[in-house]
C-alpha cells in the first residue's frame, strides 16, 4: 500500500521513513499556542482513525480505551517496543513537533504494512500534552504514562515549561488509574532530581520499591527503547529515573 | 509553519479596557460597582453612598478592577485589580481588612462558602489561596501571603466558583476547559485531587454560576462561553447535561454574521435561588432569561428582556439570593478619546416572583431611574452622575461592545510582529 517507489522520504531498502527528511527544531516552546485540532473531549477521540484494524468506526462505544501514553514520544521508539510487549493494549504517543509526529505516523504505517496484524495498537497525535491531556483521556483511564528524556529547560524562569511539575502532576494523577504507573528518565542530573522531588512530594504518588522495579519488564526499555536513550547510551551517559505509582490519598 | 506565539503570561498590556462590574450583597444590604480603578458602594439599607477606608493606599486601586465579589455570609467584599492587589473589605466597617499582593495581574476571585478562604487566579493560570482564619474579630490591617492552590497550564482563568456545598472549587479558562477540583481540608498545601473536567465548549469559557435548590442542594453548574452557548453540567462526573444556543436563539447569529464573536455570553446570574438564569450576551440590548428544569436537566429560553431607549448592553449582572431584582451595569474604563474615564450606567429589572416561576417574564419591568431604591443618590454614587449624556453614553456602549468582543479572543500577531517576537525571545538556549 505504500507509495514508496516515488517517495524520497521513504527508504527503498527498509520501507521505513528516512529520519533526515523529518528533521526539526530541537526544542519547542510548549507555552506557545498552535493550530492543530484538539478533540473537544475524550469521547471525541477517533479510535477508528488511530486503530483501524482493532476498532471499527461503527463500534463507537467500544470499551477499548487507550491505556498507555508516551508523552513527548519523539521518534516513537518506545511505542514500537511496547507494541509487541503488550499487543492487547492500545497506546498513543503525544508529540508537539509537527514533523516528528509525521515521521512517527509514517513509521507506524510502514511497520503495519510490512508486519501484517502487528503494530495495530500504537498511534501518535500532534498535541501539546501540557495543555490538552484531559481532552484525550478521562478520569483514571491510563495505566501507564511515560516521560522519557524530556526537554530540560534549565533556567529557573523556564521551569514552568517542564513537563513534570507539581501542578501538572495533579492532571497526571487524574488521568491515571489507581495503581497506574508514571515512568520518567533523563540524562540530565538536575532534571532527574527535580522530577523525583516533584513526584516524591506529591500526595497522590508513591515510589516503586526496588523489588517492584526489578519485576517490571518495562523498566529496561526506559533507557534502551527510545532514540534519545540510545544516543545517551552510545555516549556512555548516565541516566536518572523516577518511577511512581498513583495512590489513593491518605485520609 | 510556525505557530502564533501567544503566552498567557504576556507582559504587554494587550487588553486595555476593563468592563464595569456589579455585585449585590446576599441580603441586598448594599450594591457594589467597579469602573476602571473606582470601587463604588451604595448602602441600600441606609440609603446612602459608602466611603471606603483603606489606611494602606490612596487611591485604593491603582489600575482597572477585574473582579468584585461578596462572601456568601455577606461579611466581606473582595476586589481585585490590574494593580496586582486583592483587597478584602469588611462590609460592617467598610475598612480594608487585608491587602494581598499577587505576582501577576488577577483575573477572577472566589470566596469559600464558610468565608475562611479567598481564592484568586492570575494571568498565568495559577489559582492562589489566602487563609482568613485570623481575620475573625480582628479588624486591623494585615498584609497576607497567598499560597498556590492549583494551575491551568498556561491559560488565562476566566472564572472561579465554589460549589454550594463548599466541596469543590471550579475554574474555567480560555482553552474551553472547566476544571472541578476537590477543595481540600488544608488548602495551603494545594488542591491536587481533580474531580472532573467539564468539556464541551468550543470557545473560551467566560462565566460560571451554580444553580442550587432545596431539591438539589449539591447544585448544578452553568457556564457561558464565546461559543454563544450556555451549558448545564453535573460536576461530579463532568457530564454535559444540556446546551442552550443562546446566541442563535437571540437571533444574533443571523443578524450579526459579520460581527463574529459578538454573541459571546459575557455574564450569567442566577435569580431567586434557583431556576432562573439571566444571561448577558454581547450585542444584546438587555438580557436573555433562561429557565433551568433540574428534574429533566434542561435549559429553556423564556424570553429576551429588551431595554429600550438607550443602547444598554450589560457588561455585568448581579442579584442577591432572595430579592426580586436583577441588577445590571454597563460601562468601561479607559475610553480612548474621552475624559470621562469612569462611565457606568446602572439598570434594574424587577418583578421576579418566587411563587410562580412559570409565569415569569410577564411582570418583568425595567425600573425607571426614579423608582430605584435610593433613586438619585444611588445613581450619583454608582454611575458617577445622575444622568448620563446620551451621546457619551452611546459612545460607551460602542466601546463596550468592541472591548468585550476583543477581550477574550486570542490575539493573533501579524507576521512581522511574530518575527520580531521570535528574534527578541530570550528563552532560546544552546543545547548542551
Ligand atoms: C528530548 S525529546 C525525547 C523524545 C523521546 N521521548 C525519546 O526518548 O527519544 C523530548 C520530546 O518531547 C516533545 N515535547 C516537548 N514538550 C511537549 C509537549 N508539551 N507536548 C508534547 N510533546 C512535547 C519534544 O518535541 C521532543 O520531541
Amino acid at each position: 500500500m505504500l507509495e514508496n517507489e516515488s517517495n524520497p522520504t521513504i527508504s527503498k531498502s527498509t520501507g521505513l521513513p528516512r529520519k533526515r527528511f523529518y528533521r526539526a527544531r530541537a526544542h519547542s516552546n510548549p507555552l506557545s499556542d498552535s493550530h492543530f485540532p484538539v478533540p473537544i473531549s475524550p469521547c471525541h477521540v477517533d479510535y477508528s482513525f488511530h486503530y483501524p484494524q482493532l476498532v471499527s468506526s461503527d463500534q463507537v462505544d467500544s470499551n477499548k480505551k487507550i491505556q498507555f501514553a508516551d508523552v513527548g514520544c519523539g521518534f516513537g521508539g518506545l511505542l514500537i517496543s511496547l507494541s509487541t510487549l503488550f499487543p492487547e493494549t492500545l497506546m498513543i504517543g503525544m508529540e508537539l513537533r509537527d514533523k516528528v509526529t509525521e515521521y512517527v505516523k509514517e513509521r507506524i504505517s510502514a511497520l503495519r504494512a510490512t508486519n501484517p496484524g502487528q503494530y495495530q495498537n500504537i498511534s501518535v497525535v500532534r498535541t501539546n500534552s501540557m495543555k490538552y491531556l484531559p481532552n484525550y483521556f478521562g478520569k483514571g483511564q491510563l495505566s501507564k504514562m511515560f516521560f522519557l528524556f524530556p526537554d530540560p529547560h534549565f533556567k529557573e524562569k523556564n521551569h514552568r515549561r517542564r513537563v513534570i511539575s507539581p501542578h501538572l502532576l495533579d492532571e497526571y494523577a487524574y488521568v491515571l488509574e489507581i495503581g497506574g504507573i508514571i515512568y520518567t528518565i533523563t540524562d540530565v542530573e538536575e532534571l532527574g532530581e527535580w522530577m523525583n522531588s516533584c513526584l516524591a512530594s506529591h500526595p497522590l504518588f508513591e515510589a516503586l520499591t526496588v523489588v517492584e522495579l526489578g519485576a517490571d519488564p518495562v523498566i529496561k526499555l526506559l533507557s534502551t527503547a527510545t532514540e534519545e536513550g540510545q544516543k545517551v547510551a552510545r555516549n556512555g551517559g548516565q541516566t536518572f529515573q523516577a518511577v511512581y505509582r498513583r495512590i489513593v490519598p491518605s485520609q | 509553519m510556525d505557530d502564533t506565539q501567544v503566552e498567557a503570561g504576556d507582559n504587554n498590556r494587550d487588553i486595555e479596557v476593563a468592563p464595569a462590574l456589579i455585585s449585590v450583597h446576599p441580603n441586598q444590604n448594599s450594591v457594589a460597582v467597579a469602573v476602571g480603578s473606582d470601587l463604588r458602594i451604595f448602602d441600600l439599607r441606609g440609603g446612602c453612598g459608602v466611603s471606603l477606608v483603606d489606611d494602606s493606599a490612596q487611591p485604593f486601586h491603582k489600575d482597572s478592577i477585574r473582579a468584585i465579589r461578596y462572601s456568601a455570609n455577606g461579611k466581606l467584599l473582595v476586589s481585585a485589580a490590574d494593580d496586582k492587589l486583592v483587597k478584602i473589605w469588611s462590609t460592617d466597617s467598610w475598612r480594608c481588612v487585608s491587602s494581598v499582593c499577587s505576582e501577576k495581574r488577577v483575573s477572577a476571585v472566589a470566596i469559600s462558602e464558610d468565608g475562611l478562604y479567598v481564592c484568586f487566579s492570575d494571568k498565568f493560570g495559577v489559582v492562589w489561596v489566602v487563609d482568613l482564619h485570623e481575620l475573625e474579630g480582628n479588624e486591623s490591617l494585615v498584609s497576607r501571603k497567598a499560597a498556590p492552590l492549583l494551575a491551568h497550564y498556561c491559560s488565562i482563568i476566566t472564572s472561579l466558583e465554589f460549589s454550594p456545598d463548599g466541596q469543590f472549587i471550579v475554574s474555567a479558562d480560555r482553552d474551553f476547559k472547566i476544571r472541578v477540583t476537590v477543595f481540600p481540608k488544608k488548602p495551603l498545601d494545594g488542591a491536587h485531587e481533580i474531580q472532573s473536567f467539564c468539556l464541551g465548549h468550543t470557545e473560551f469559557v467566560s462565566c460560571l454560576a451554580f444553580i442550587c435548590t432545596m431539591d438539589y442542594p449539591q447544585g448544578f453548574l452553568v457556564s457561558g462561553s464565546g461559543d454563544s452557548t450556555v451549558r448545564l453540567w453535573d460536576i461530579t462526573s463532568g457530564f454535559l447535561l444540556d446546551t442552550c444556543e443562546v446566541g442563535a436563539k437571540a437571533g444574533l447569529l443571523e443578524s450579526n454574521r459579520s460581527d463574529e464573536g459578538c454573541s459571546t455570553v459575557s455574564d450569567l446570574c442566577i435569580i431567586l435561588d434557583g431556576n432562573l438564569i439571566a444571561v448577558a450576551i454581547q450585542s444584546l440590548q438587555g438580557i436573555m432569561l433562561l429557565h433551568c428544569d433540574l428534574s429533566s436537566r434542561t435549559l429553556n429560553v423564556i424570553k429576551v428582556v429588551s431595554i429600550m431607549g438607550e443602547s444598554f448592553i450589560p457588561t455585568s449582572l448581579g442579584s442577591s439570593s432572595h430579592a426580586e431584582l436583577l441588577w445590571m451595569v454597563t460601562g468601561v474604563s479607559k475610553l480612548s478619546g474621552s475624559d470621562c474615564n469612569s462611565l457606568a450606567r446602572v439598570r434594574v429589572l424587577s418583578g421576579f416572583k418566587k411563587s410562580n416561576p412559570d409565569s415569569v417574564g410577564h411582570e418583568l419591568t425595567v425600573m425607571r431611574d426614579d423608582e430605584l431604591p435610593g433613586a438619585e443618590k444611588l445613581l450619583e454614587k454608582l454611575q458617577g452622575s445622575v444622568s448620563i449624556e446620551e451621546n457619551v453614553f452611546l459612545a460607551a456602549a460602542e466601546a463596550v461592545k468592541t472591548a468585550m468582543c476583543n477581550l477574550l479572543i486570542k490575539k493573533q500577531y501579524s507576521m512581522e510582529k511574530r518575527e520580531f517576537r521570535k528574534r527578541s525571545r530570550n528563552d532560546r538556549k544552546i543545547k548542551q
